[in-house]
């Protein structure tokens, strides 16, 4: 049986029967390793962990010392420079205009985008009339499948999308703008505005990621039993507070996961970026760290360099997360979406 | 584990037990205040706000994908003079939709396969068995899906050119496999760790080795587990953008993403943008009939994926 199912995968590994058998009686240390056995931890653990280093945590290592050097890449040499790469990053201006940026969008974005996906869920689920039993509004699966549809859209293609609809002349918002009589945006450069860009970006994330986030939500909310809900009514507690007091304590845990998410993707924004403001935009108001860091290392070649940045945005992405994880403790008990 | 079964299975609703009517209910809904009804309306109104403002888009998008660029300058609401496909034609065989798409579903579902394959084994290993360092592997995945890709693109860079896979698909392959399987092995592990123990030892008493035990029992029980995991791999490696433009810089071997953001910004130059729209819709109904079909599924799975 053994070599019958294990022929197909480790046709590499040839043993004749007579060692199969040799091997198959050997009793290693206290365990049973058989050939069925070592091929099976071969197999399934060791060459697909073998993999995961090489492509995925070694790069990370790597790029954890290649920070301290000042390796341009192309040429084999690379000199430890020890943390010369950090200063400059501090004293970079156009970086740390980035920083604030991605801080700004870690700020906004999830706080938006979670607090408009808990509405509409809590709508959807038990905001329904507040006679007979708890229940969502009418329609609230229609609602539920137009939400989440941006969801399977390419992130590019939304920022393609909305770059089209941005465009000051043929686009569609100011078109729907001048037609209703609001003639200061005939031409109206939302992309190319310092006063305007960054928000304009940020709306189209928040646009891409509400329903996700609202199915998230649905699906915890579910989870909770009615009997809740409908003892909250008999003590009185309206629709606004019932979200705040009972559905939102009762689903930390999910909305702690869709704080770190959303904010890991606020922190990148990387793909948005791209197709709505490729230049990091007007006065570099939309210009966020993956970016400098792509061009940094693909464009200038500066790799040492782009490591450190990359470095960064790592410590920020992880110093995010364990904000989010103190904020839900402080508040243990607590909401941590309210205001 | 009922979440999981409840959402591959088409139902992602209620737990057994559960009372809450969650679809709307056919229930006439009762009179109620005056201030229950403004309430509702309220909340009417808002969710019909953003559904329009997520169709709408969607709408304009398909409209102008019919006309020429000249009457797409001329006014963003006009429809197009006549319907034909020229838009359509120009993006699928002129700038290589076509090609790219194929592109595409090569490397997604290579690496699927891959990632799926042994992301499942490594995570049954990892919940059957105790060994010394299995607790490490399992912060090792961890850190791989913590991590921003960002850090590790330039080694990568350097990794996949080492061993002569940079700008190919078979490298962007491994590349996508070997990072979407942090979070099959996360996702598996914890539903093989469901699956009752007893069942591989029973396997084990009759004389089932443990490769027979893992294909023929563990998987097949495994099964709602995977497509949930194998759903969500799919939209995120679909998606995936970063790593292609990266590794993969020759025009030949594009995925769709890259293609499209690389067509976006020749259409700067030459203003085709009646392809440039065609191309999205290209790019966007596919995905989106598959969404219609298994939209329950999939939010089934976006929920039990993060709700662990």
């Amino acid at each position: 049986m053994t070599t019958l199912t294990s022929g197909g995968l480790t046709s590499g590994v040839s043993a004749p029967p007579g060692g199969l058998r040799r091997f198959g009686s050997a009793r290693w240390r206290k365990r049973n390793l058989t050939f069925d056995k070592i091929t099976f931890f071969l197999v399934f653990l060791v060459i697909p962990v073998a993999f995961y280093i090489a492509f995925v945590v070694s790069p990370f290592v790597q790029a954890a010392y290649f920070s301290l050097t000042d390796w341009t890449g192309f040429t084999p040499a690379m000199n430890f420079i020890g943390l010369s790469n950090y200063a400059k990053l501090f004293s970079d201006s156009t970086f740390l205009q980035a920083v604030g940026n991605n801080i700004l969008m870690a700020i906004v974005i999830p706080i938006v985008t979670l607090g408009l996906a808990m509405f509409f869920a809590t709508r959807v689920t038990v905001g329904g009339s507040t006679g007979g039993n708890v229940k969502g509004l009418r329609s609230s699966s229609f609602y539920r499948v137009i939400s989440f549809f941006p969801y399977v859209i390419p992130a590019i293609v939304i920022g393609l999308i909305w770059s089209q609809i941005y465009d000051p002349n043929s686009g569609l918002l100011n078109g729907i703008l001048t037609r209703i009589g609001l003639e200061q945006f005939t031409s109206f450069p939302w992309l190319g505005d310092v006063r305007t860009a960054r928000w304009a970006v940020m709306f189209v994330i928040i646009w891409g990621l509400v329903g996700f986030y609202m199915v998230l939500f649905i699906a915890a909310i579910k989870g909770v039993p009615a009997e809740v809900f409908e003892a909250a009514r008999i003590d009185g507690a309206g629709r606004f507070r019932t979200s705040v007091s009972i559905t939102i304590p009762l689903i930390r845990e999910n909305v702690q996961t869709a704080f770190i998410y959303i904010g890991i993707l606020a922190l990148d924004a990387f793909v948005y970026m791209a197709a709505l403001e490729p230049g990091g935009g007007p006065d570099n108001t939309t210009l966020v760290m993956a970016q400098q860091l792509f061009t940094t290392a693909f464009t200038k070649g500066q790799f040492g360099y782009a490591c450190a940045m990359g470095v960064v945005l790592a410590i920020i992405t992880l110093a995010y997360a364990g904000l989010v994880f103190a904020v839900n403790r402080i508040f243990g008990g607590k909401s941590e979406v309210g205001e | 584990m009922t979440q999981i079964s409840d959402a591959v299975g088409g139902v992602p609703t209620a737990p057994p037990g559960e009372r809450v009517p969650l679809e709307p209910a056919e229930a006439s809904e009762a009179p109620g205040t005056a201030g229950d009804k403004a309430v509702t309306g309220l909340s009417h109104t808002i969710l019909i706000i953003w559904s329009i403002l997520v169709i709408l888009p969607m709408i304009w998008v398909l409209m102008s994908s019919f006309k020429t660029s000249s009457e797409i300058f001329a006014s963003p609401f006009a429809l197009p003079q006549r319907w034909s496909f020229d838009n359509y034609v120009n993006a699928w065989t002129d700038a290589g939709i076509g090609s790219f798409f194929f592109n595409s579903v090569i490397v997604v579902f290579g690496a699927l396969i891959l990632t799926m394959l042994f992301g499942s084994m490594s995570a049954y290993v990892l919940a059957r068995f105790s060994f010394p360092g299995s607790r490490a592997l399992y912060y090792l995945m961890l850190a791989g899906l913590t991590f921003p890709i960002f850090l590790a693109i330039v080694p990568l860079f350097f990794v996949l050119r080492g061993v002569g896979l940079l700008n190919t698909l078979p490298g962007l392959i491994l590349t996508y496999a070997a990072f979407a399987f942090p979070f099959t092995v996360f996702f598996l592990y914890a539903f093989f760790r469901s699956l009752s123990k007893s069942i591989a030892e029973a396997a084990a008493v009759d004389g089932a080795g443990e490769w027979r035990t893992f294909f023929q029992i563990m998987l097949p029980m495994a099964k709602p587990g995977l497509a949930t995991v194998a759903i969500l791999n799919f939209v995120g490696l679909w998606n995936q953008f970063l790593l292609p433009i990266a590794l993969n810089t020759n025009p030949d071997n594009y995925v769709l993403t890259q293609a499209m953001a690389s067509f976006a910004s020749q259409a700067g130059y030459s203003v085709d943008f009646g392809a440039l729209f065609a191309a999205v819709v290209i790019t966007v109904v596919p995905v989106l009939i598959i969404y219609l079909i298994f939209q329950r599924q999939l939010q089934g799975s976006v929920s039990a994926g993060t709700n662990k």
